[in-house]
């Protein structure tokens, strides 16, 4: 064990190892050829992903023959059924980040506590979903939904999909996205549950006389903020993108009405496209800030959880 | 020193933390009682995620299944067994579509390993601090950057009237955004910042020590890479290749706001069948490609874990 804490500490810094072996004298002759090459896959690739949002915004504001004009973003607001679809994404994303939350955490901090032969299973049942696509799910949960009407009319579970179904909050989109929200939230939580002794923090509260609920409260889920935030924003950006299940379902949130309006107002639709990528960008600036501080605020090394986070799977 | 630590848990890494919690929890209490009830009711925190998993992703799975191997007769109203569904779907249009879905995910996951890979290695041999934080948050957005905002971006670009095709006079070239080359543009727009996420924690794990021993071996650069580097890497780039091919092989939405049909792809295949769009008595047809489908990625998944299992100790 005592071999494993030098090699460990070494890596978590990222940065100084490579500063402390520049001195070497090989080590500078062999940094001078890969500038080059890195300089140029960096500028190609920049190309490539900078020019579609340059054309998509030029489309925007650019109508051949009749020059520039902002009407596309002006209009985003009063634009039919934008409020009620963006209200409606958010809502279910909300509940989404919930579920999958409430769903995860238990299961994850249990496994470290006290169930560790269970680890293995909730792993794979985290996981499985990456195994479904959506398409082949929302196939399944058609025929599922199909069922109600067709068998269970005369009992009360028919409310049930009713309910499940209602078509100002349809909860079966709820369900499905937390399904598919699984294997992040389970990878984002594990990683930072890696990082952090979870028993012997525990058994530190405890010993001092906490409560369970108490220590889980006011210690297990502290140590995890930056990936339980790197989890919330996985699940918001897959649920306010998320167009596959929504549609064959026959729901409009945000990504279902942005197609909807495609057809009559083009310079709209890509406006609106540009507008939810700066948005995710802006989420997830706060988010790593927020992450950034709270490991800048713990005391003990590990919060290093965001960069980590599918390194080790 | 390091490697003593390996050999035990031949699975993964929750073995050696649960038992190193086990020998220190036991010694040094004084009320073994009080310890021992919360870890006996541990188990029941994971259980309303397994009910949940077991009803809303089971139920599903489970119909796709059944669905599958079943045709319903539609003037009696009776369900017999049948395996024409499954036959069905892989003849004729429908293999079309899979065998087209399964190209362009392999192309696009292939092409997306390398570059991403060069990226990431790129961003992380690179000194500065701010190239790397801008990289990976950009990586961050984009990877997330799916389906349909995606498609109406390239459609603004590269589309009939987009910006580009006009400046650069691409349809006279020959350049169409609605095929197969168009969409193996598109999915990288996704899929390589995805491999940048994935690997850039993965080169971060090269230890310089390995790469300055080498060197003091009298190794050249490329004897290191062929004989540490890519070994070590190669979970990752297997890792990163699989969930790439899954995220292509899913994608739905770009294709459906994009191409309509112009494109076979299985996915689009379900799409029209689930609307009703399929001949009479094929209605579970769409269930049988979803069965295929899930068919599919399951096997690529199986291939990938003992492989990623086997090799990810190098890089904890």
């Amino acid at each position: 064990m005592a071999a494993l804490t030098p090699t460990a500490s070494a890596t978590s810094p990222a940065a100084p190892p490579p500063k402390e072996a520049t001195p070497a004298a090989s080590s500078v002759r062999r940094r001078s050829r890969p500038r080059v090459w890195r300089g140029a896959v960096l500028v190609l690739a920049g190309i490539y992903f900078v020019v579609p949002l340059l054309a998509s915004f030029v489309f925007t504001v650019h109508t051949p023959g009749q020059g520039v004009s902002f009407e596309a973003y002006t209009g985003i607001l009063s634009a039919d059924g934008f409020a009620d679809s963006l209200l409606l994404s958010l809502g279910l994303a909300a509940c989404t980040i919930a579920l999958s939350l409430l769903l995860a955490v238990p299961a994850l901090v249990a496994v470290r506590l006290g169930a560790p032969r269970l680890g293995p299973v909730v792993e794979i049942v985290c996981m499985l979903p990456l195994v479904v696509p959506p398409i082949a799910l929302v196939s399944g949960i058609t025929t599922v939904l199909g069922w109600g009407p067709e068998y269970l009319s005369t009992t009360p579970l028919y409310q049930t999909f009713i309910v499940v179904q209602n078509e100002s909050f349809p909860l079966v989109l709820v369900i499905a996205y937390t399904v598919l929200a699984l294997p992040f939230v389970y990878r984002s939580l594990d990683a930072g549950l890696r990082a952090v002794d979870i028993p012997t923090l525990v058994e530190a509260a405890r010993n001092c006389g906490a409560s369970m609920p108490y220590v889980i409260l006011r210690v297990v889920l502290p140590n995890l903020r930056s990936s339980l935030a790197g989890a919330s924003f996985l699940t918001l950006a897959l649920v306010l993108g998320e167009y596959t299940i929504a549609a064959l379902l026959g729901y409009q949130p945000f990504a279902v009405w942005i197609v909807t309006i495609s057809g009559s107002q083009a310079q709209t639709s890509v406006a609106v496209s540009l507008l939810s990528l700066l948005i995710a960008w802006a989420l997830l600036m706060v988010l790593s800030r927020a992450g950034a501080r709270a490991a800048a605020g713990a005391t003990n090394p590990a919060p290093g959880a965001p960069t980590s986070l599918s390194g080790k799977e | 020193m390091a490697l003593s630590a390996t050999p035990a848990p031949g699975t993964s890494s929750p073995p050696p933390a649960a038992d190193g919690t086990r020998r220190r929890r036991r010694a040094p209490r004084p009320h073994g009682t009080r310890s021992r009830a919360p870890r006996q009711r541990a188990w029941l925190g994971a259980l309303p995620l397994l009910a949940f998993a077991g009803v809303c992703f089971g139920l599903p799975v489970a119909a796709v299944v059944y669905g599958a191997f079943t045709t319903k007769d539609p003037v009696t109203g009776a369900t017999s067994a049948t395996g024409a569904n499954v036959s069905t779907s892989l003849q004729g249009p429908y293999l079309t579509s899979l065998t087209g879905s399964v190209e362009l995910s392999a192309l696009t996951a292939l092409i997306g390993t390398v570059l991403g890979m060069l990226i990431a290695q790129a961003v992380v041999t690179s000194r500065r601090r701010a190239l790397r934080e801008s990289v990976l948050t950009a990586s961050g957005v984009l990877a997330n950057f799916g389906g349909v905002p995606l498609a109406f971006a390239f459609v603004a670009t590269l589309g009939i009237s987009g910006v580009v095709t006009e400046l650069a006079h691409l349809d006279a070239a020959g350049w169409n955004l609605y095929s197969f080359t168009g969409l193996t543009v598109i999915y990288l727009y996704f899929l390589v910042p995805l491999m940048v996420l994935v690997s850039v924690p993965a080169l971060d794990g090269l230890r310089p020590q390995w790469r300055e021993a080498a060197q003091n071996a009298g190794a050249t650069d490329a004897q290191f890479w062929r004989h540490v580097g890519l070994p070590v890497l190669l979970p990752t780039l297997l890792g990163g290749f699989v969930l790439l091919f899954g995220s292509a092989f899913a994608a739905y939405a770009t294709a459906a706001a994009l191409v309509g049909g112009s494109v076979p792809l299985v996915t689009l295949k379900i799409a029209a069948a689930l609307s009703g769009n399929v001949q009479v008595g094929q209605e579970n047809v769409a269930l049988a490609l979803s069965l295929d489908m899930i068919v599919i990625a399951g096997a690529v998944m199986a291939v990938y874990l003992p492989l990623q299992r086997r090799s990810t100790r190098w890089l904890h």
